[in-house]
């Protein structure tokens, strides 16, 4: 969907409100919106709140080979997904311009700075390493999504732990978290960014921008900078010139800003360690404010279900007997059954195109058993007459694959009959549980 | 049944905390994609009355933030809550509860992972509700159509809990605009 393009008086409105140094939201110039960090109960996960802005960081380790000319690094991987839920204006899947953008300046601050150790990644140099990977989606957009991105990153890979690894010899030991307490990443530096937007051709400007400011500024410049006063990514954009005195001044505010949110960012991990360590419960499910009008929250409930069994045999003998499965299967070859002999066709249609399809409404009976089955209140299966004269054959198709089950129907060689008969088709009606099969695949007739 | 078998785990939800979404929803509970899409789908088209809204198309997006078992139900009891929060016309609400089969035939209400994993049959129901009749049906697992309908009686039970839930939550966010409207 295209993002509703902004009208022209709340354009002049913004603007004249920044040559008058205030902005709409009421904050100053160079202030932060409010930064709420937050974990959940899995290492590795956290929730960042910028002002509305809402990201999640979530960060998972695996073991893989190492690159060829790298043996003895592991790998830090950013994937930032800008999700259809932040914003109309994201599509599901495709990444747009921005985002590669926004991309590729995570993963410069973060893995080109080095701000996580890569050799301490190494298990077996030039077999074993570990690959560790940072998804981080934005929840909702109200501006400065950079930022927000960038503090959650860098903070769940503080906050990750990975299981420890012990190499002896030949063999390489991975210890489960109840085995031995996890590791935490070797995290040398923080880089955090700060983004600034650029008005009048670069006279104006100011930090952490909200949805309304990004959508009228003319360019901006992102600082990624850590607690060391190094800076670890710049990168400007929007087609505006800016003199080298302005790039300077906004590398100084930088400092200040990077300063508080890493204090910040320390608190939070300090405060949620504490809690873990105390025993207490962490995680996204306390976290949820229980004062304000919109959270609603319910103690754990016991529910009665004394009344359940009588209720459930009461219903099974009222329901009836059930219809007998067809029992008239044959088993042709290992993997392949025939069931039923096939109906007089009464279209008198070409053959060509038929199609057919059954359908198995007994568990029991089907060879998908300990699949599961799906039943919905609607019905999407379309029925078709069997063709005359010939058997239904049903092949399992046991691929190994877990997810499909695919059910070929053959026609069998028998000839076709012009005769008309009755095309019941052979389903006895279970009203009780349907059950579809996954995945049927229709094979066209053959003569 | 032992007393922990039947404990639904504590639910809180959060409305309307996401501005760029028309509704959202945040809900916990307690701590196979594709399919899990079309089974949501199939159960917001039956509950949204489409037919008010022609050539419109409604957008639910979820985000997994944690999942620690009944994922499945969660989903669903979260879409019903952003479709409530977002003021689409609805038939009725949905609550949907997930129960787990154990090897020796107990049922357990509101499973977490651990549970999921160690049974012989997961199953999920989602029940308007009105009248507590069933909707959604998923289950995954071998179990006896008379094992069926006990998790059917006693998922009917704990969704009115969960539906009350919903409505209690309903009540506590709108308080405030029925105050003043008085």
């Amino acid at each position: 969907m295209k993002e509703v393009p902004i009208s022209t008086c709340e354009r002049e409105f913004i603007l004249k409100a920044i040559r008058d140094r205030k902005r709409i939201d009421g904050r100053q110039t160079y202030d932060y919106r409010r930064l709420k960090v937050s974990f959940g109960m899995e290492r590795g996960c956290c929730i960042v709140e910028l002002g509305d802005t809402k990201v999640l960081a979530q960060v998972s380790g695996k073991i893989e080979e190492p690159k060829k000319n790298r043996p003895t690094e592991g790998s830090i991987i950013i994937n930032l997904e800008l999700s259809p839920m932040a914003s109309p204006a994201f599509e599901p899947g495709r990444p747009t311009e921005s985002g590669i953008e926004m991309n590729r300046i995570l993963e410069r601050n973060i893995r080109d700075s080095r701000a996580v150790d890569t050799e301490s990644l190494c298990i077996v140099a030039g077999e074993k390493v570990w690959s560790i990977r940072a998804d981080v989606h934005v929840l909702n957009d109200e501006g400065n999504i950079m930022d927000a991105a960038s503090i959650a990153a860098i903070t769940a890979l503080a906050h990750f732990r990975r299981p420890d690894v012990t190499v002896m010899g030949e063999e390489v030991t991975i210890h489960s978290p109840e085995d031995r307490d996890p590791v935490p990443l070797s995290v040398h530096h923080m880089p955090v960014c700060v983004t600034f937007a650029f008005f009048d051709q670069g006279e104006f400007l100011l930090v952490d921008p909200n949805r309304l400011e990004e959508r009228v500024m003319d360019g901006r410049m992102v600082v990624g900078m850590n607690m060391h006063r190094e800076i670890c990514t710049l990168m400007m954009s929007g087609g505006m010139l800016l003199v080298k005195e302005q790039v300077l001044r906004c590398s100084q505010i930088a400092t200040v800003k990077v300063a508080e949110i890493i204090e910040l960012i320390q608190k939070a991990l300090d405060k949620d360690a504490q809690a873990r360590q105390a025993g207490d419960k962490c995680g996204f499910a306390e976290s949820v404010p229980a004062n304000k009008i919109t959270t609603n929250k319910k103690e754990p409930t016991l529910i009665d279900t004394t009344a359940a069994a009588q209720q459930a045999s009461q219903v099974i003998q009222e329901a009836g007997p059930v219809d007998k499965p067809m029992s008239n299967m044959i088993v042709q070859a290992p993997g392949t059954v025939q069931i039923g002999e096939g109906l007089v066709n009464t279209w008198q249609v070409d053959d060509e195109d038929m199609e057919s399809e059954e359908e198995e409404e007994s568990r029991k009976k089907s060879v998908t058993n300990g699949r599961e089955a799906v039943a919905t209140s609607k019905p999407t299966e379309r029925k078709r007459p069997v063709k005359a004269g010939e058997g239904i054959v049903s092949h399992a198709d046991d691929s190994g694959s877990e997810e499909e089950e695919k059910v070929m129907l053959y026609q069998g060689d028998a000839e076709m009959k012009s005769t008309e008969d009755s095309t019941a088709l052979q389903q006895p009606s279970n009203s009780d549980k349907p059950a579809k099969k996954k995945g049927k695949k229709k094979k066209a007739a053959q003569k | 049944m032992a007393a922990e078998d039947t404990l639904l785990r504590s639910i809180g939800c959060e409305q309307n905390l996401l501005s760029r979404p028309d509704g959202s929803a945040n809900v916990t509970q307690g701590c196979a994609e594709k399919l899990q899409e079309r089974l949501l789908r199939n159960t917001c088209e039956s509950v949204v009355l489409a037919t008010l809204h022609p050539r419109a198309g409604i957008n639910i997006v979820l985000q997994v933030i944690q999942d620690s078992g009944s994922l499945l139900s969660c989903c669903i009891n979260a879409a019903c809550m952003a479709l409530m929060d977002s003021a689409v016309p609805m038939k009725c609400l949905v609550s949907a509860v997930t129960c787990a089969l154990t090897e020796d035939g107990q049922i357990v209400l509101d499973p977490d992972s651990k549970q999921e994993k160690e049974s012989s049959a997961v199953l999920t129901f989602a029940f308007d509700s009105r009248e507590s009749n069933m909707i959604t049906c998923s289950t995954k697992g071998c179990f006896t159509p008379e094992k069926y309908q006990e998790c059917l009686s006693a998922c009917g039970e704990a969704s009115k809990n969960i539906s009350s839930f919903c409505r209690q939550s309903v009540e506590k966010r709108m308080s405030k605009e029925l105050k003043v409207k008085m």
